[in-house]
């Protein structure tokens, strides 16, 4: 195994470390809080959360393409495979943001918020925030990657440990959304 | 990297049909946690339910897209017992504290 690929295997751990802190912390507030704020309707936010989760499954999808076609050392298809990761990196972005303003349009902010509980926004926001971070660090990666391999410069040994970082914001989520989102479903 | 080497590195991993079939498993995950949410479990129930489901959702991105059922078992020796152990700790530390810090709360 190459070095990169260690040494991507090992950030990987210490930063479930840090998304494990705080879902750990959030999961006991949420559980000590019976009233707990639950601001989330079926329309829009768990529709947007769910398409999100799907786009965000999607772009994984995409880049186990991108990663195999690198290991035939299809360079033309790695790329367009990895440009498509790219564009459901922004696409899941694209939607978080519509969430978040439709939040603060409701008076939600990281300190204060109209149902209660102000430790809520702090969580959403402080854990979604971190979260899309990583999915914006995620696509800036993809793009340098996927640029650098389409001149020759990257080997498909970069493209897969790309890949590593991706499918880890992507498996990231899928804890994000059932915790964060599922557990404050307004019925 | 040699042809030899390229070639052993290409037959690694699952095949497309297999991540293709996991990616539809992941999402029938989705849709079931989104229909439990509107069951009226008790939230710690819910929790665990969640909590477990994702954790298979994890598993197989890890094994899968992440190629780990596929690397040296070394690789997941090193990996998944200490940041099991590291994750035990933490839910073995945080609660007594917060229990702590919640009996200090001004009454």
């Amino acid at each position: 195994m190459g070095s990169k690929k260690l040494g991507m295997w090992l950030f990987i751990v210490s930063d479930t470390l840090t998304f494990s802190a705080l879902l750990i912390t959030y999961s006991y507030s949420r559980l000590t809080n019976p009233d707990w704020p639950k601001p989330f309707p079926m329309n829009p936010a768990i529709i947007f959360s769910t398409a999100m989760t799907v786009v965000l499954l999607a772009s994984s999808l995409t880049m186990v393409m991108a990663v195999m076609a690198a290991q035939r050392n299809n360079r033309k298809s790695t790329v367009l495979w990895m440009i498509a990761t790219m564009a459901g990196g922004l696409t899941f972005m694209g939607l978080h943001l519509r969430e978040w303003f439709h939040l603060f349009e409701e008076g939600a902010t990281i300190t204060h918020n109209p149902w209660g509980t102000p430790q809520f926004g702090a969580v959403f926001f402080g854990i979604t925030g971190m979260h899309m971070t990583h999915v914006l660090i995620g696509v800036i990666y993809l793009g340098i990657v996927a640029t650098g391999y389409g001149r020759g410069k990257f080997s498909a040994e970069d493209v897969e440990v790309n890949g590593l970082y991706w499918h880890f914001v992507d498996l990231v989520w899928m804890f994000v959304f059932p915790l964060i989102y599922l557990m404050s479903v307004k019925y | 990297m040699n042809t030899h080497a390229h070639a052993e590195h290409a037959h690694a991993g699952a095949s497309q049909g297999t991540n293709v079939a996991i990616w539809i498993g992941l999402v029938a995950i989705t849709g079931l946690e989104v229909f439990l949410a509107y069951e009226a479990l008790q939230p710690t129930l819910m929790l665990t339910i969640l909590v477990g489901l994702s954790l298979v959702k994890a598993a197989m991105i890890m094994s899968y897209f992440m190629h780990l059922k596929f690397e040296k078992f070394s690789l997941v020796l090193l990996l998944v017992p200490a940041m099991i152990f590291c994750i035990c700790m933490m839910m073995i530390f945080f609660f007594p504290e917060a229990f702590r810090l919640l009996q200090m709360r001004p009454r």
